[in-house]
This record gives structure tokens, sequence and C-alpha cells, in this order.
């Protein structure tokens, strides 16, 4: 029996007019865009510059700025007013504004201070642009001063692990597979659940010997399939676009893929249940999604929101696929280290196709 | 024809068979008995509880209270072996639109555990007696309305199953394709299949051999056309249906 609804679902999920590009394009134009605009890295910082004294020292100091990859363009202004105006065209991220007597202080080390605003509004780029223009100054009067004096110091250097580049693709790519996996394997068999439902041939298959888990079990079947090819996809071009591989190897990544294909197929199932129409099960998905992934540390740290938003996060299966593919891509960790996420997955995956089998009973 | 004996055995048998939802009694103790071999009419107005019923029979619902057995089986705490020996074609299209004609015969086959030669060789069959071959291969979605509905029937017997369940069939079916139809279900009937159809059209209900009246979860009356009419004094099953409308 089983054998003739599998013919039956790859039949239609091939003849669909869209399910099959989706799959195919889906995955390709997330991993080709995606690690692009979800990039946090900042770059092309623009700086506006008073000089009120154009000496030798704040000439200087304003090559070593301009000279720096971090600010990609520097604008000259002639007052303080001028480079607000500056900051108001957007034109510019951040301001700094050099003092009469720079150079004589420099020399006579006398402490000064000199005057840097930033623009809040964005603002990532104007703490970033604040950062890199405090350490560019900090250094040049280090300079400064070790043509004289040399005073000792501690140098800091660090390094990072796993991500010496601090790539952000790297970072980037493990977590798109766990939102084209949500998509694909979690939305995919539900939708197809309700549309059986709307259609009314739902209700001819309840009146046949057919079982509920077979019916259901053969869409399930269809999907996980299709989840290894867009798991494939995405590795290939994880592969040859960026370089990225997960340095764990490829049993661990499909091992624990299909482990949270079946949270998320469960999860799905779950919301097929409850919705009588597309419509309803789409705005229930899209309300899941939203959170699931924001709370998830796909795109910001889990470990940088409140306390009370972490508590949240850790019922999220998300979370803890998002670490483990992570975990897997950047760090290359065994079964071993991953006990505490892959006992959490498995109890998510309980829950949710228990859930997912006793409120199907109900419905009918 | 079907022989005295098979006429007399009982295909279905509803003793006082009742259900609720909360505190709405959809159905409300109804008791009949269809012979096998039988076109059964079920009638009423929307809301009668025809669709309720159906389902307590077709082992969908769970009847509150009250007895059936639907081909030999007790319709509640076996609904699985009822099911495989119905034939069921709901009010609303329901085979797969996406797929052709013969994977549609193909799967309902496998589904009732056909073998695969056997599903070939009744599919054959009946498309050619349907004068349906060339459209062996279309999608179904592309066919007219009255060919989806003969094609509907056509898979729901497929299985050559005791009893075949016909939830208003012929809706929204252009009245040729109505005649056409019902000689489909003369023949079904011929072949020994027992037919229970529910209908909205009273002259659909002539065809039967035996027709019940629901109203409000009840069975009003239950007997052959013929004696309806004569009982009421007039002259067709509109009227009938009309007069009792009224009380």
């Amino acid at each position: 029996m089983l054998r003739y609804l599998l013919e039956k679902e790859f039949k239609q999920f091939v003849r669909n007019k869209f399910l099959p590009k989706l799959v195919l394009f889906y995955p390709l134009l997330m991993m080709v865009l995606m690690p692009w605009a979800a990039n946090l890295e900042v770059k092309n910082l623009r700086i506006s510059i008073v000089d009120k004294e154009h000496s030798a020292a704040s000439n200087a100091l304003i090559n070593k700025i301009s000279g720096s990859s971090y600010f990609s363009n520097t604008l000259y202004a002639q007052s303080y007013l001028d480079a607000m105006s500056h900051i108001e065209s957007q034109k510019s991220d951040i301001i700094l504004e050099l003092p009469l007597d720079f150079e004589k202080n420099l020399v006579n080390r006398v402490d000064q201070e000199i005057f840097i605003a930033a623009n809040a509004v964005d603002g990532v780029r104007g703490s970033m642009a604040g950062t890199y223009l405090t350490s560019i100054v900090k250094e040049f009067s280090q300079e400064y001063m070790d043509t004289g004096l040399k005073a000792p110091g501690i140098e800091i250097i660090s390094l990072s692990k796993y991500n010496p580049a601090m790539d952000y693709k790297l970072f980037m790519v493990p977590a798109l597979i766990v939102l084209l996996l949500t998509i694909v394997v979690g939305f995919l068999p539900a939708l197809n659940i309700v549309a059986e439902k709307e259609s009314g041939t739902i209700e001819q298959i309840n009146v046949t010997p057919v079982g509920k888990y077979t019916f259901i079990g053969a869409k399930l079947i269809l999907y996980w399939a299709v989840g290894f090819v867009v798991l494939t996809t995405t590795l290939l071009l994880s592969k040859y676009f960026y370089g990225i591989e997960p340095l764990s190897g490829y049993a661990r990544f499909y091992l624990l893929s299909y482990l949270f294909m079946v949270v998320v197929s469960g999860l799905g199932l779950v919301i097929s249940n409850y919705s009588a129409t597309m419509q309803q099960a789409m705005f229930v998905m899209f309300f899941f999604a939203l959170i699931m992934i924001l709370m998830s540390g796909l795109f910001t740290p889990v470990a940088s929101m409140p306390v009370w938003s972490q508590t949240i996060t850790a019922a999220n299966p998300l979370k803890y696929f998002t670490d483990v593919m992570r975990m897997l891509f950047i760090k290359g960790s065994n079964l071993g280290q991953l006990v505490k996420e892959i006992t959490i997955l498995a109890g998510f995956a309980i829950f949710f196709n228990f859930w997912a089998v006793l409120s199907y009973h109900k419905s009918s | 024809m079907n022989s005295k004996e098979s006429q007399n055995r009982n295909i279905i048998e509803v003793e006082s068979l009742t259900k609720k939802f909360g505190s709405f009694t959809a159905v409300n103790s109804i008791s009949f008995n269809v012979k096998k071999g039988e076109i059964f009419g079920f009638l009423g107005a929307n809301g009668a509880g025809k669709t309720t019923a159906i389902k307590m029979l077709c082992g969908l619902l769970k009847p509150t209270s009250g007895q059936g057995t639907v081909a030999g089986y007790n319709i509640a705490t076996s609904p699985e072996m009822v099911k495989r020996n119905i034939g069921y074609m709901s009010q609303r299209f329901s085979l797969y639109q996406d797929l052709k004609v013969w994977e549609n015969f193909r799967l309902f086959g496998g589904i009732y555990g056909m073998k695969s030669r056997d599903i070939e060789s009744v599919t054959a069959k009946m498309l050619k007696d349907l004068g349906f071959e060339k459209e062996r291969n279309t999608v179904v979605e592309s066919l007219p309305a009255g060919w989806k509905q003969k094609l509907a029937f056509s898979v729901a017997i497929m299985h050559n199953p005791a009893i075949v369940f016909l939830d208003e069939p012929t809706g929204g079916v252009a009245p040729e394709a109505r005649r056409q139809f019902w000689e489909l279900i003369y023949l079904a009937s011929q072949k020994g299949i027992t037919v229970f159809v529910t209908t909205h059209y009273m002259d659909e209900a002539e065809y039967c051999n035996r027709v019940t009246i629901m109203k409000d979860g009840a069975i009003e009356v239950i007997d052959t056309p013929q004696n309806l009419k004569s009982n009421y004094g007039v002259n067709s099953m509109d009227e009938v249906f009309y007069e009792l409308a009224k009380v």
C-alpha cells in the first residue's frame, strides 16, 4: 500500500508547477545571496574631519585615518556645523574635530581632548566607526610619543579561534541550512496535507483502508528525500562557491540534519492538524517561523540577548540545531561533544511527533 | 438480477443510531435496513443529518449510541473492516486532479490491496465500458465535470465492494450527464453492488428501489417511491417531499 502512496506523492511533487523549482532554486538563492546580504561586518565607513590647526601633526593624523582600511571616504569640513551637515545628508558616519593647539599639546605631552561625534541613527555603524577611530588616534599618539620616550606597555593580540579570519560566511552558511530545512522539510509537507484537506481528497482517503500513519508517512518520506536533495545542493554550493565544508565530515552532518528534519516535520504535522485551510496554516507557520528564526541565534547571537529572552530560546529547536550546525562546520565537533544538543533535539522530535499523533486522532 | 435469498439479506442494518455534537443532535435514533443489491435513496433537506449518517455508516464518525452493521461489520467497533468492504464517492469530486486517469485507478486499486496486474485489467475494462480509453493518459484536471463524476464512480467500485456510498454524486452536473450517471448506477446494481445514494434531485429519487426521507435528524418515511406517491396521493417525489416539509 505504501508503495502506491509513495508513487502518488512523487508523481504529484514532480508534476507540481512550483515545488520542484522551489526546491532547486531556493537553496541556490539563499546560498548565493544571503551570506552577502545578511552580513553584519561594517564596511565603507565615512568620516568628516574638522581640522582647525592644519599643522604637521594634524596632517599626519589625517593621513593615517584616510590611509586606514576602515574608512573608505574622508570628507573635510570647515567647521563643526559644516561636518554636521555631512552627517545629516548621510554622507558621513562620524565627525573628528582637531583643536587649535593639537600639535603643541602633543609635543608638550599635555593631556588633551579631541572631539569625536558618531552618528547613532545607524547605531552599529556609528559605534564601529567610533571604535575604529579611537584605536587609530591611540595608535597615532603612541607612535608620536615613541619618537621620544618609550613607555612600557602591554600589547594585546587577539586571535579568533576556529574562525581566524572572522569570515562572516563561515558563520552564516551553517545557519542557512537550518533555515532551508525548516522551510522545505517542516512546512512543505504540512501545507501538502492541508491542501488535501481543502481539496477534499483526504476525505476520500479516510474512507479507504489506508492507515492514517501510512498516508502521512508517504508524505514525510517524500519530503525527507527532498531534504536530502536540499542538503546536498547546499553542501555543493558551499564547497564550490565559498570553499566552506563541514570540518566534522559529511556523515555526522547528514545524521544530525536528519534528526532535525524529524523535529521540524513533526512540528509541521502539528500545525497541519490544527489548520483547516492553507491560509490558516500559512499564517500559523509565518508566526512561528519568524519567532523561531529571530530567537535562534541565526542572525544575532543568543548570548547578547537579555536573560529573559535567552530563557525563551531554550524552548526553540532551531537554536540547538543552529548551534549544532556551527559546531559541525566551524569546530568539527564529534557526537560526544554534542550530546546535550542531540538529547534536546531528540526530545523535541518525540514531543512534536507524539503531539502530532494525538492531535490527529482528535481531528477526525 | 439478484436471487430471492440474496435480496432478502440485509447489507446494512441500523438500530437507533444516534449522533450528538455537544447538545445538538444531528442524527436522532434512526433505524433501517438496506437489502443486498438494492438502490437505496437517502433524501432530506440540507442539515437534515444525511451527511452525518453516511459518515457513521462509512466508519468516519463514531456513533454516540445505537447499533449498526455494514457488510456484516459493526460500524462502531470495527470501522476499518467496514472501510475495506465499501466504496465511497463524495459530494465534492475527490479524485486526484493532478494525476492521470490511469494513475487514479492505480492508486485506489493499490489502496484496496488489489494486485498490480488486476488493477491494469480492471482499469482497461472500465475505461472500455465508459468509452473512455483515449483519455487514459489525460490528467484528470482537464476533464469535463460529468466525466470526472463517472470516473470517480468507476474508481469507487473498481475493487468490487459489497456496497457503494454516493454522497450527492450528481451535484453541479448537467441533466444529460446525470442521466448517464444513473445508467452507471444501474449497471453496478446489476453486478450485485448495493448502492446507497443521497441526493437533492427528487427526479433521481424516482430511480431508487426504496427511499427514506430524513428531517431534523430523524427518519420521516421509508418506502418505495411508488408507495410514497400513492400514500400521499401525488404524482411525483417532488410533491411527496413538499407534503412532508409542510408538516
